[in-house]
Parts: structure tokens; C-alpha cells; sequence
């Protein structure tokens, strides 16, 4: 036993070594791309199909700071010196023939560009022959397919995520917000290796050949990324919640004591990463492939198998591994469990690793798209909702929950505004605390 | 049959399943008026559930349950405690960072100055106040705690914390007192003055029902005794019918059949 | 390095606007979490609800501005109610993911395009507040000193308004507090089944508190956007809820003063943390970019990571504030 907690100190020091390491050394290799701040934006519109068309070359300026011209992909970025107001103006004379703003009025628009990030403007363009029935288009067979499918998806990303945020529930009680920091660490994590490779990170390593200096393959990044989310899961609970509950700090305290790490951590990334937004060197954009008018990249198709996959895993794992009874042992009951000999901080500990290696995974493919610092934050609300709408506590629970809110928000976005989504979400939340305060499989409290 | 012969507390078929449980299933249970009554049984037995049930702590599955005469299934606790009946728990609930004097101050009901916009103005409240300060010093003192009036209820022993839970119990001036395992990790002393106060508070014109597995006390302070076991009453009658009950002891005592009751902790 | 410049700039903020808004809205949090034990994840909803009750009934309206004001707060008050009837029932850790979820909603409804002919959207309200600085017997474009502490008219007007506005809050919390009412509130954060057995609407008084400390959050609210005089979706987010826990715990959660010094505290050691980073000499200036990347954007993110170390360590170390005392600490731990 000794020696085994040795061995596991050493690892966790290792491991918060490698891991800031990584990050520290990579915020250098970013030095030279200035964290500079920006507006940003995309102009695009919806065509008579129904089909996104993107608009190149328009130019957009803001007076005396600078301006940019739309790419290919209708993307627009510019750098602005500080944070604040920008009035920034898009000139009409350059849209294509056919294509005009939306509101003709509203050709500048102002930009509050915070601290932390870039700022998002949007232009709505529309083109004389998009006005199509929009109720039809909306409520099209194909659509719905397609939503639910994104629904899916979502929701199967989300399961990962959520799964160790309700095993650690279970088995201790502890409502963990830093699980946030969980999933962006393995965002962060597959950029850094797939960018920089295993210790290219290191600077002056970087000189080395791949895989250790230059990037490496996304699917070894993905694993490696999953390992130091295995990784820093265990460094939490072993160096802070552990010695938290030992000491027998109350669980409310604890749990503001995830929010502090939460935030601690989440803002270690935006200082180390930068607020910029980045892409993996590779899927960043891929060209869906069709099928029954259903559109879906390749990489996502991937992606989604691999969840289900390890879900289907999960879920063998925990009723028939040793390990994973043992896990469902203490969730149902701590005290029975630990009279019946099972090693309950060992458990927890295994949750930790666990539970941070699926939201590490979890988080590698939320960041398909773009690679943020608070990629976690931005969705934590939702892997909430999941686990309380099946029951704080229940992992079945947490992937059905989590399934039900991925499709319930894009299904939502068929009869509302797609910026205010994630909305549905946080609604599924406080209607399901309302009629099954338990969650849909969890069960009731004691009293007494 | 007169007012004072009615049961102050019934329960007809009263039934709580937890997933497949069956934690309580009570046919029927009737509580004399001004009596002690002890339910008794091993652990696990539902006693707890029941007192839950019966206090509006917990909804039951099915079953009626009236309190003076009139229906309370469903009665939310506050209410029941306003109507006059009282609990303590199992796991005591003395409110840590609240002073001794403080937690008998709050079992007082009707307060005037538990109203918000009262509660600026204390001129409406201080007479109150102070008649409600006097009747909690005076239970203190028979319950021994003027000592710690002033500390926080959180620094006091486990034994003064059963008493303290009782006496904030009485500042509600109840007409059943339900205390679930009150001399639970009690030392003997504190627990013998326990018992000579319970035994007063008929004679103040209250009910006690209380949980308990010691044979020994039961013996000595209850009128009658009720036991329970896997849910169900198994048997009531007085304490000497009780200790001599046959199904009682084959019922829940299984490894300590033949042996002395009375030297037997049933939890 | 200008170390008058530094001191100036921390002794100001010692008692400046912010830490006025900031106290205000711990008051709140402090009848919420300190005397009640509810887990309000979500108070920068509530000083949402009066930032917005106030900005777009004055800005897009056009209503009287003080009936704008009093408007923000019942609004806060019905939000509260809304918030409280289906969760105060629930468990307390249930509460915390509601508050936040609702602190949320109400952030993306204000930013939202759809939302945009009312908040303004992204972009917010602005100009609304002419009304309060009328009254203003200060110069609002004049610097004023006292002894140490430099401000503008304007803002000396605001904390003038602030100040006297949270020593009154303070002192009505301390009185209903000291009463019954305050008694059962205590009561319930201890332990609210026992309240339930001794005769008290847990439930009843949880609202009420919640209300209570709600709409306190909204004159945080407004007084926030009247010194800014503007108000922007995006400054309530859920960070700010987490540094009001902070001040709250640095000042020890249940204690009558605890906002105002943990505000100050707060506040006090961020600008002068800030100012002096900002202020060190080029060279070791440059090396700290160099070595750990101590950038203008990074000095200011500093903040968040002391509110992250913060709230992780004090609630690890001293739940009970900076200056609570081992003895009650040991209370929390039964
Ligand atoms: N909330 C609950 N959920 C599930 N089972 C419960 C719950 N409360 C009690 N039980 C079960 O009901 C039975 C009776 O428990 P309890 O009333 O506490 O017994 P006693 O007080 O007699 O020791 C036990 O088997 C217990 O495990
Ligand atoms: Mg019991």
C-alpha cells in the first residue's frame, strides 16, 4: 500500500509536470502569432435550395483601425489594438450582383470587443431569390432527418462528457463544474499534440523529427489527449478533493471549490493558450458527404461511431468489469460498499481518471470546428442538463439524458432562433427538475 | 365515547414501497390520548419511514392517517407541527451556529416577528420576544441546559443535543410528541434524566410515541408498546405482554433466541 | 515604476464603484447563501434583471426614469419568484445548476438578435441614466480629491448614491437578520427539516429570501449601469456570480459586514496587482513576456485565475471567511 500511493504521487506529479509543461511551452511557440483581439464574421446566405452559399470579397472596414475582405468561406477578421467599441462598415458596392443586406439599414454595425475574445458580427445577407416558403423548407422531412441527426451527435458527444460528471456524483456526492475544464483540457490537448507533436511543445525540441518534434497524426493526438484527460482527472481528485474529503470538507463547500478550479483552470488556458480561436491541423473543414439528402463529414461520421462505440463499452464495462461494479457498487451505496470491502477511495479514484479520459475524448471532438480556451464552459450547462434530466448519478441515465437534450436543442432551432439553442437546454433542465426533480431514471433521497 | 377515549392518532392501511420494498404496511394503528407508547423493532423495521409517513415528512403509497379526528395524509410538516404534533430525528438536528437559546426561541409558533415586514419593525415583536425568552429558559432549566445558553448548539455533546432537540420540541406546546430514538448514544445518566422528563410530559397533557430498542426502557415508561418488523406490527400489547411475546423474539432476535431480553440491544 | 500612481489608483478603488456594486450584490448573495444556505449560482441574473428593468424601460420605453428604477426591482422580484417556485423545493446542489441556468438564459435572451428591438442585443442600451446625474451637486466631468482617494464628479455623485444606499441595505439586513425572521432563515441553513418539524414554511421563508436577496442584487444591478451608463449582455456572465462568491467568502458568509469588506479587500488588491504589473520597469517587463508571457491581455486574466485560486482555496481553508474563527469553522464540519 505504501509503495502504491508512492507510485501514484509520482505519477500525479508527472503528470501536472508534462501537462503545464506542454501548455507553457507551447503559449511560447505562439508567441510570435500576437494575441491580438479582432472582429470577426462570416458572410454567407441561404440560396433559393436551401443551400449556405458563402460570399468572397466584400470588404469591411473599421475607421482608423483597418479593414479586411471576406475569404472563400465568407470569413472576415479584423485585428482591432484594445478592447472596446468598433463601428465596423461593410461596403455595399462589393456584394456580388443579386446578394443585399437584409436590413439595408443596417450596413454598420457596432462591436463591443471584450477582454477575452474575438467579436462576432453578423450581416445578414439575403439574395432576391432565397425568399422561398420558409415554413416548407423548415419543416421538410430532410430537415428534420438532418437536425436530428446533428441532435444525435451532439448528444452522443455530450454522453461522453457527461458520464464521468454523473459517476463522480454518484459515488461521492461532489457536483463537479470544473468537469468544463475536463473537456477543454482535451480539446487543448489533441491541438497541442496534433499541432506540435510529443515534445515539440518543448521548444527547443521541436528541431526533431516527427512525431516528436513536428505534430502528430489527429488519431494518435485524440489518444494521446484522452490519456492526460485520464491523467488530470486522477491530479485533481489526488491532490485536491481527496485531501478535501479527508479532511472532511462538506460537500457544498467542496463544490464551490470546483467552481474556484474551474475557473482557475479555465483562465490558466485563455493565459497560456491565448483567447484566439484555432483549428486542428487537420478535419478542421471537410466537404459533408450526402446521403438521403442527409449531409454528414466523414470525420464526424468517425467520430460518432467511436462514441458509440465506447459508450457500448461503458456501459459492458461497469455492469460486468470488476472495476466498473465496484463503481456502480459505491454509487448505490457508499457505506454498504465499503463494508463489503470495496476499496471506495480507490473507486473514486478510478471515476476521476475515468471520467476525465471520456470528457478529454468528449472534448477532442467538440473541437472539430474551432479550438477555444472555454470550449468547455460554453457547453457545460448542457452536459448539466443531461445528467440531472436522467438522474444525477445513474450513467444510463446521464447517456439517454444526454441524447434527449442534444436532440430536444437542434430540434428546437426549427421554430426558433438557432443563436438562442442552447436555451432549449437549460428550459429541458428546469422542466425536468420541475416534474421528476430525481432525474427520469435516478432515484428518490432519505429523509430522517 | 367521549372526546378523551378517541385515539389521538390513527392510521388505517398505510403503505410505503421504495422500488420493490416494502418498507412500511401497517393495517392499522390506533395511539391513546396522553399515553407513551414505544415502537419498537430491529433496524431496517420501517420505524423511521413510518414516523416520516405519519408526520408528513414522506407521502404515503396508500393508507389513511388522521390526527385528532381529522385526515392529515398529504399535511405538509409545518402544518402538522402548527395542529400540535411535534418530531425528532433519528440523526439529532440541533442547529450548529445558533446559540442553545436561539434554538428553543425558534420552536416557538406564531410569531409575530417571523413576518418579514415585521421583522423591521421590532417595536411589534419585542413583548413577544421576551414571553417566548422566558418559556425557554424556564424549559432549560428543567432540562438542565441553562449552562450552555449561550453557546452554540454546535459545541454541545451528543447527549445535550437529544435534550436540546426535545426541549425545542415542547416550545411548540405539542399535543403528541413523537421522538424517534431519543436515547440513542445517550450515556446512562443523561439518559435517566431523559426518561424522568418524558415520563412528566402526559401529566402536561401530551402524547409521546417514541422509537427505542432498548428493552430496558421501554419497560420502564411505556404504557404500551408496539413492535414492528420487515414493515409490518407484529405485536403490541403493554411491556410485560410484550417482552413475553413469542413472535416478537422468534420475529427479529434470531441469533439471541433464548437469551434475556432485557440484556439484548435489538438495533 | 510610479508608485504614487499606484497607490492613488488602489486607495480609490478601496471604496470606488465597484466595490459598492460588488458589496451590494454580496449583500444579496449573503441572504441567499449566508443566512439562508440557498446555493445561488445565479446572482448576476438578478443584477441582469435590474440593469435591464431599469435601461429598457427608461431607453426604449420611455419611462420616468425613477419609475424605471423602481420597476427593475419588481421585475427581480417576479424573477426570483418564477426562479423559486419550481426549484426551492429541490435539493441544494439542484438549486445552484437552476440559478446558473436561469442566470444564463437570461444573458443569451439579452444578447439575442430576436431580443434586439428591446436589450439592444449585443450592442446593449445605452444613455439613459441623464436623469441621476442631473440631480448630481458635483461637477461630473471635474476631478475631486480626498485625502487619498481621487475621483471623478460623476463618480463621486454615484458613491455618494452607492454608499449611502449600501450602509442602509446593510443595516435593514442586520435588523431582520436579528429578528425571528432572521432566526428562522438561520435556522433553515442549519437544517431545514428540523425547521419543518417546528412549525415553519421552509419553503415559504426560502422564497422570501430568495426575493429578498434578488432584488438586493438588483440595485447592484442598477447602480452598475448607471456609472456605466450603459448596459451590455455580456457583463453578466456567470464569472461575475463566482467572484461575488468570492468576496462573499472572503468576508465570511453570515456576517453583516462581510460584503463591504470582502468587496473592498477584493477589489483593492486586484488594481493594485494590476497597476503594478502594469507598471513595472520595460526590462523586467519584457522578460516576464518573455518567460511566462505577462502580456497587457494576460495581466488582466490574472484577475480571474486570483478569483479561480481564491474561491478554491478559501473554501478548502477558510469557508468561514478571512477573519471567522477555527471554532465556528469546526460547526460547519459536523
Ligand atoms: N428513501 C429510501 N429509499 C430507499 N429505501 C429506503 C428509504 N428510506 C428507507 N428505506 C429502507 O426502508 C427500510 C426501513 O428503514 P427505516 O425506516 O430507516 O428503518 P428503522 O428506522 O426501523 O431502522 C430499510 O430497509 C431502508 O433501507
Ligand atoms: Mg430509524
Amino acid at each position: 500500500m505504501p509503495t502504491n500511493s508512492r507510485w501514484a504521487r509520482a505519477i500525479a506529479t508527472i503528470g501536472l509536470a508534462v501537462g503545464l509543461g506542454v501548455t507553457a511551452g507551447s503559449g511560447q511557440a505562439q508567441a510570435q502569432v500576437s494575441d491580438d483581439l479582432g472582429v470577426i464574421g462570416t458572410l454567407q446566405y441561404t440560396d433559393a435550395t436551401g443551400t449556405k452559399v458563402f460570399v468572397a470579397g466584400v470588404e469591411l472596414s473599421i475607421a482608423d483601425v483597418g479593414g479586411a475582405t471576406s475569404d472563400k468561406d465568407g470569413f472576415f477578421r479584423i485585428s482591432v489594438p484594445v478592447p472596446g467599441e468598433y463601428s465596423i462598415t461593410l461596403n455595399t458596392a462589393t456584394l456580388p450582383v443579386g446578394v443585399t443586406l437584409k436590413d439595408p439599414e443596417r450596413a454598420n454595425l457596432v462591436a463591443l470587443v471584450s477582454e477575452n475574445a474575438d467579436q462576432r458580427v453578423i450581416f445578414p445577407l439575403i439574395t432576391a431569390d432565397s425568399v422561398v416558403s420558409v415554413s416548407e423548407s423548415n419543416f421538410s422531412v430532410r430537415r428534420i432527418s438532418q437536425l436530428t441527426l446533428e441532435g444525435l451527435k451532439l448528444g452522443l458527444y455530450l454522453a461522453m462528457a457527461a458520464i464521468g460528471l454523473s459517476l463522480i456524483f454518484g459515488t461521492t456526492g461532489l457536483v463537479n463544474f470544473a468537469h468544463a475544464e475536463l473537456i477543454t483540457w482535451g480539446t487543448l490537448m489533441a491541438y497541442f499534440f496534433n499541432i506540435y507533436g510529443l515534445v515539440g511543445t518543448f521548444g527547443f525540441f521541436s528541431v526533431l523529427p516527427p512525431p516528436f518534434g513536428g505534430g502528430v497524426n489527429f488519431i494518435v493526438a485524440t489518444l494521446l489527449a484522452t490519456i492526460m484527460g485520464g491523467v488530470l482527472g486522477f491530479v485533481l481528485n489526488r491532490v485536491i478533493f481527496r485531501p478535501a474529503r479527508a479532511s472532511g470538507v462538506s460537500l457544498l463547500a467542496q463544490m464551490v471549490m470546483t467552481i474556484g478550479l474551474s475557473i482557475l483552470l479555465r483562465y490558466l488556458f485563455v493565459y497560456f493558450f491565448g483567447s484566439r480561436y484555432r483549428v486542428y491541423n487537420e478535419y478542421a473543414s471537410q466537404r459533408a458527404n450526402e446521403f438521403l439528402g442527409i449531409e454528414l463529414t466523414s470525420r464526424d461520421a468517425a467520430a460518432m461511431v467511436v462514441s458509440v462505440i465506447i459508450l457500448i463499452a461503458v456501459g459492458i464495462g461497469l455492469n460486468l468489469t470488476r472495476t466498473g461494479r465496484a463503481m456502480r457498487a459505491v454509487s448505490d451505496n457508499r457505506d454498504l460498499a465499503e463494508s463489503s470491502g470495496i476499496n471506495v477511495e480507490r473507486v473514486i479514484s478510478q471515476v476521476w481518471i475515468f471520467g476525465g479520459a471520456l470528457a478529454a475524448l468528449s472534448g477532442t471532438f467538440f473541437g472539430f470546428d474551432t479550438v477555444k480556451w472555454d470550449i468547455g464552459a460554453r457547453i457545460l450547462l448542457l452536459v448539466f442538463a443531461a445528467v440531472t434530466l436522467g438522474g444525477l448519478g445513474t450513467s444510463f441515465g446521464a447517456l439517454v439524458g444526454a441524447l434527449i437534450v442534444g436532440v430536444a436543442i437542434n430540434w428546437s432551432t426549427l421554430v426558433i432562433d438557432t443563436e438562442l439553442k442552447n436555451m432549449t437546454a437549460l428550459i429541458v433542465l428546469i422542466l425536468a427538475l420541475l416534474l421528476r426533480p430525481q432525474g427520469i431514471l435516478g432515484k428518490k433521497q432519505r429523509i430522517g | 365515547m367521549t372526546v378523551a377515549d378517541q385515539p389521538i392518532l390513527t392510521a388505517y392501511g398505510v403503505v410505503k414501497t421504495f422500488g420493490g420494498l416494502r418498507a412500511v404496511d401497517v393495517d392499522k394503528l390506533e395511539i391513546q390520548r396522553n399515553k407513551i407508547t414505544a415502537l419498537i423493532g430491529p433496524n431496517g423495521a420501517g420505524k423511521t419511514t413510518f414516523f416520516n409517513l405519519l408526520t408528513g415528512f414522506d407521502q404515503v403509497d396508500s393508507g389513511e392517517i388522521t390526527f385528532d379526528g381529522a385526515v392529515i395524509t398529504g399535511t405538509a410538516p409545518h402544518r402538522l407541527a402548527a395542529k400540535g404534533m411535534v418530531r425528532t430525528f433519528q440523526l439529532t438536528k440541533a442547529l450548529a451556529k445558533l446559540s442553545t437559546i436561539e434554538n428553543m426561541k425558534l420552536g416557538a409558533l406564531d410569531q409575530r416577528g417571523e413576518k418579514f415586514w415585521a421583522a423591521l419593525f421590532p417595536s411589534s415583536w419585542t413583548k413577544q420576544e421576551q414571553a417566548i425568552e422566558a418559556r425557554a429558559d424556564a424549559i432549560l432549566q428543567r432540562f438542565n441546559l441553562t449552562g450552555m445558553r449561550d453557546e452554540y448548539a454546535g459545541t454541545m455533546s451528543g447527549g445535550q443535543r437529544k435534550l436540546l432537540e426535545m426541549a425545542r420540541a415542547l416550545m411548540t406546546d405539542p399535543r403528541l410528541v413523537m421522538l424517534d430514538e431519543p436515547m440513542a448514544g445517550v450515556n446512562p445518566a443523561l439518559a435517566q434524566s431523559l426518561l424522568e422528563l418524558i415520563k412528566l410530559l402526559p401529566g402536561e397533557g401530551r402524547t409521546v410515541i417514541f422509537v427505542e430498542h432498548n428493552m430496558d426502557v421501554v419497560q420502564e415508561i411505556a404504557d404500551w408498546v408496539i413492535v414492528m418488523a420487515e414493515g409490518r406490527i407484529i405485536a403490541q400489547g403493554t411491556p410485560t405482554e410484550v417482552k413475553s411475546n413469542k413472535t416478537v423474539i422468534d420475529a427479529y432476535l434470531g441469533a439471541h433466541h433464548g437469551e434475556d431480553l432485557s440484556q439484548v440491544d435489538l438495533a | 515604476m510610479d508608485w504614487g500612481f499606484i497607490l492613488e489608483r488602489s486607495f480609490s478603488a478601496m471604496i470606488g464603484p465597484e466595490v459598492v456594486v460588488y458589496a451590494l450584490a454580496a449583500v444579496g448573495l449573503n441572504v441567499h447563501f449566508g443566512y439562508t444556505g440557498l446555493m445561488n449560482f445565479g446572482q448576476v441574473g438578478f443584477m441582469a434583471a435590474g440593469a435591464y428593468g431599469v435601461g429598457v424601460s427608461v431607453f426604449w420605453l420611455g419611462w420616468n426614469f425613477w419609475v424605471g428604477i423602481v420597476f427593475a426591482f419588481v421585475y427581480a422580484g417576479v424573477l426570483a419568484l418564477l426562479l423559486g417556485l419550481p426549484t426551492l423545493r429541490l435539493r441544494a446542489d439542484y438549486l445552484s445548476l437552476v440559478t446558473i441556468a436561469a442566470s444564463e438564459t437570461i444573458r443569451l435572451l439579452a444578447r439575442s438578435r430576436v431580443m434586439q428591438p428591446i436589450t439592444g442585443g449585443v450592442e446593449g442600451v445605452n444613455q439613459f441614466a441623464g436623469p441621476f446625474y442631473d440631480l448630481s451637486p458635483f461637477e461630473l466631468g471635474k476631478f475631486y480629491s480626498f485625502g487619498p482617494f481621487k475621483y471623478l464628479g460623476r463618480d463621486v455623485w454615484v458613491l455618494l448614491v452607492g454608499w449611502t444606499l449600501l450602509i442602509m441595505i446593510t443595516l435593514m439586513v442586520r435588523q431582520v437578520m436579528r429578528s425571528p425572521w432572521g432566526r428562522t432563515l438561520r435556522a433553515i441553513r442549519e437544517d431545514e427539516d428540523a425547521a419543518r418539524a417546528l412549525g415553519k414554511n421552509v419553503y415559504f421563508y426560502k422564497m422570501q429570501s430568495l426575493m429578498f436577496g434578488g432584488m438586493i442584487g438588483a440595485v447592484a444591478g442598477v447602480l452598475q449601469v448607471i456609472q456605466k451608463s450603459s448596459v451590455q449582455a455580456d457583463t453578466f456572465n456567470p464569472v461575475i456570480t463566482f467572484t461575488i462568491w468570492t468576496i462573499l467568502i472572503i468576508g465570511g458568509p453570515g456576517r453583516v459586514w462581510s460584503p463591504i469588506v470582502g468587496a473592498s479587500i477584493y477589489w483593492t488588491l486586484i488594481v493594485f496587482v494590476e497597476n503594478t504589473l502594469r507598471q513595472l520597469p520595460p526590462g523586467l517587463r519584457a522578460t516576464l513576456e518573455d518567460s511566462i508571457q505577462l502580456s497587457d491581455f494576460n495581466i488582466a486574466m490574472l484577475r480571474f485565475i486570483l478569483v479561480g485560486g481564491g474561491l478554491l482555496l478559501l473554501a478548502r481553508f477558510r469557508p468561514q471567511g478571512i477573519f471567522g474563527s477555527r471554532e465556528e469553522m469546526a460547526l460547519d464540519r459536523r
